[in-house]
């Protein structure tokens, strides 16, 4: 009985890898293979059109560490991570939790919420440059009270500091694009979330109320704690859209005024397309890999550790 | 299981074999069998009959003259198939993405848009992957038909790598007529006029200079002019040639006064492209912008105003008498096969007939000095006048000046500068990137 059960284990086996195979052999080439490429091709000195494979060291990335640009595009990043990940979480989650009050319409509601998702980030990008743009859009309805907001052209640094050759802190820009950005995406966590207030059973509810919490503290002492795996994924998805994006900032605002809307991915573009800097473009690729394995391994790490 | 996998081999055959067969399904229609050409088909021989043409023109007016040199070159060789290779995005952003690839695949298409100069030579020629097209130009006679600053322009040392189709003029100014008029404006001809005639507008209110430079190029572009008018085209030839640095001390004036310039912008216009901001001149809102004569273009076709009585041109202040040149080339890359053909349509490109075909519906002007001005309107007689007499300078926002990799530089210290406006940290940039011309 039991060598059958193993023999039959392993031709199951055979045929998944036949299956696996092909898959596998791409995302080996495609996949590791060239970013193994990129990795070898950062470290050389091909920074023209003409092919030159001669080893450069860490030139490239000294380079782009020294550059003002690519500082800006750091602390671009940094910024739009935390606000765009902070309000995607917060309002998906009041959004969510307003939802599951067996609201009349529900699905209504829903739907109107989910259908900017449906959109690609390049249209977004688009209809908010218009809807931001300091002479028309929302901007007709501010300037009947006076107010003249420059929103996306705004080079100003809010509670900026003079840090090396930049100015540190939050460029008024960004948040032009962060709203751009939630109005796409919070939609996603507010799925999630919604998936996750409905897999909590009333009964955990209910027993928490016969305990005599408010309902206030049901939500802050049993259900938040129950959501924090959701709140983890929808981090994880997040701050991945957020390090690499690009078709959102390209049409909407691109490098900006004193490139207070750059981010790497445009850099990375520009310099590698139209510059024929090829081993600086990999650099850059390469440091965007290493930003998202910051956020993507710990999780990949975690979640290994859970199937054990 | 087994069947499945059966299953799996067959489907993956049946594709093969689809793709194998709609390969040779194009071949047999391009093939065309009729010679009655012979003088033009005696090297072709069925493979060699058809031409990729790659460029970037998929805007109205640009794909209108395309067309028409491809319907010209079908009358004149209807045993040759064009392929329409455009790839669509602003200033061939994404066709040179394509062609890069493309290129260094060692799949180059037939012929391929470049603008003359750097963009050619430092690039493509100095990787070696263009054919000189010496025999060409001798066999057309056209060594006298192009400006030679023109064929120096697409010329590395001795041998010539494309033929220009076009030029456009880069150091023009646009003005609103009615602008002007309202408030007693008198054209200005030198930078000092042009400031005493950009305060005179700011105080009454008008926006004296319109500025789109969401992307950079429309600044730099204003920068290259300004360089002209400070250092004359002869000292601006060197500076690009390396033999003057950027430290130099006209440079640095050329910069003060590039500040000074932006200082009569329109505010938002970190928000708008080239259209956007022609549209404020189109308006009166502002009252001047210096830009390409595509501009005309724009202002003719789409904004349907009429060249001299709702918008004037003049040179830019300071450069009177120069031409910054932008010219859109076509060469022939190593290693294609149709040869021949691709000869056939370049001939064509660089004839009269050619040119007259493209220009007028493109808004450029023909390369050629003995084209027919009368196809053309006020403007481009103007400008077809003014390129047989002026000192042509390239342009160095639109790549012909320095290497791509210099003039992405270049853009992005222009970005920095238009909101810091140090000119020591700008002129620095410019220095350590010079080693990149």
């Amino acid at each position: 009985m039991q060598s059958k059960r193993k023999k039959k284990l392993s031709k199951d086996q055979l045929t998944a890898m036949v299956f696996l195979l092909p898959s596998i052999i791409f995302i080996i080439v495609f996949v590791y293979g060239f970013i193994s490429w990129t990795g070898y091709i950062s470290l050389s000195n091909y920074n023209t059109i003409v092919p030159d494979f001669s080893f450069a060291g860490l030139k490239n990335y000294l380079y782009l560490f020294n550059d003002f640009r690519f500082r800006a595009d750091l602390r671009n990043t940094l910024f739009f991570t935390i606000l765009f990940i902070a309000v995607v979480i917060l309002l998906g989650l009041v959004l969510s939790i307003l939802l599951d009050q067996k609201t009349k319409g529900e699905s209504i509601f829903r739907n109107i919420f989910l259908f900017p998702m449906a959109l690609s980030f390049i249209v977004t990008g688009v209809v908010w440059q218009w809807l931001l743009h300091p002479s028309t859009g929302f901007n007709k309805f501010f300037n009947l009270f006076g107010i003249q907001p420059k929103w996306y052209t705004d080079t100003t640094i809010l509670a900026g500091f003079k840090w090396g050759s930049i100015e540190f802190g939050l460029p008024a820009a960004i948040i032009a694009v962060v709203i751009a950005a939630v109005w796409q995406m919070t939609g996603f966590s507010l799925a999630m979330y919604l998936a996750g207030l409905r897999g909590i059973g009333d009964e955990l509810r209910e027993a928490a109320r016969m305990d005599g919490a408010t309902e206030f503290q049901v939500y802050m002492k049993v259900v938040l704690p129950l959501l924090l795996p959701i709140t983890m994924s929808v981090v994880i998805i997040m701050a991945h859209i957020s390090l690499k994006i690009f078709d959102l900032i390209y049409a909407m605002t691109g490098s900006g005024a004193n490139f207070v809307t750059d981010v790497p991915g445009l850099y990375m573009f520009e310099t590698t397309f139209r510059g024929n800097y090829y081993a600086n473009g990999a650099a850059i690729a390469i440091i965007m890999l290493l930003l998202v394995a910051i956020f993507i391994v710990p999780y990949l790490w975690n979640s290994r550790k859970g199937d054990n | 299981m087994k069947k499945f996998f059966g299953l799996f081999v067959l489907l993956a055959l049946a594709l093969v074999v689809s793709a194998c067969t709609s390969d040779s399904n194009q071949e047999s229609t391009s093939d065309p069998g009729s010679t009655d050409k012979p003088k033009d088909t005696s090297a072709d021989k069925g493979e060699e009959s058809s031409v990729e043409i790659f460029s970037w023109w998929t805007g109205a007016g640009e794909e209108d003259g395309l067309l028409a040199l491809i319907s010209l070159f079908n009358e004149l060789h209807p045993e040759i198939k064009i392929e329409n290779a455009a790839v669509a995005g602003g200033a061939g952003t994404n066709a040179k993405a394509v062609l890069a690839t493309r290129m260094q695949g060692n799949d180059p298409p037939s012929t391929f848009q470049v603008h003359g100069g750097e963009e050619l030579n430092k690039s493509w020629v100095a990787a070696d992957k263009m054919a000189p097209l010496n025999d060409l130009y001798e066999a057309n006679g056209w060594m006298d038909k192009f400006p030679d600053a023109l064929i120096e322009m697409v010329s590395n040392g001795d041998n010539i790598y494309s033929v220009p189709v076009n030029v456009h003029r880069g150091n023009v100014i646009f003005y609103n007529m009615e602008v002007f008029k309202e408030h007693g404006i008198e054209v200005p001809t030198t930078l000092d006029e042009f400031f005493a005639v950009a305060d005179k507008l700011q105080a009454a209110g008008v926006v004296p200079l319109s500025l789109g430079d969401k992307e950079s190029w429309e600044a730099t572009q204003i920068f290259e002019n300004v360089l002209a008018a400070e250092l004359g085209r002869d000292d601006y030839l060197k500076l690009f040639a390396g033999e003057i640095d950027f430290t130099d001390a006209r440079v640095v004036a050329a910069a003060e006064k590039f500040g000074e310039i932006l200082d009569y912008v329109n505010e938002d216009h970190a928000s708008r492209n080239w259209q956007d901001s022609a549209q404020l001149v189109a308006e009166g809102k502002a009252a001047m912008i210096n830009m390409g004569d595509w501009a005309k273009g724009y202002f003719v076709n789409d904004l349907k105003l009429v060249t001299n009585e709702d918008f004037g041109y003049f040179a830019f202040p300071g450069t009177v008498g120069d031409f910054a040149v932008i010219t859109d080339t076509f060469g022939l890359p190593k290693g294609i096969e149709n040869v021949e053909a691709t000869k056939q349509f370049l001939t064509v490109l660089g004839s009269v007939e050619g040119q007259d075909a493209f220009n007028p519906l493109k808004g450029s002007i023909p390369a050629r000095v003995d084209a027919d001005p009368s196809k053309y309107d006020a403007y481009g007689k103007d400008t077809i006048e003014d390129f047989k007499t002026a000192n042509l300078f390239p342009s160095l926002a639109h790549g012909s000046a320095a290497s791509e990799g210099f003039v992405t530089k270049a853009n992005q210290a222009v970005n920095i500068f238009v909101t810091q406006r140090d000119v020591q940290n700008f002129v620095d940039a410019l220095q350590n990137a010079a080693p990149d011309m």
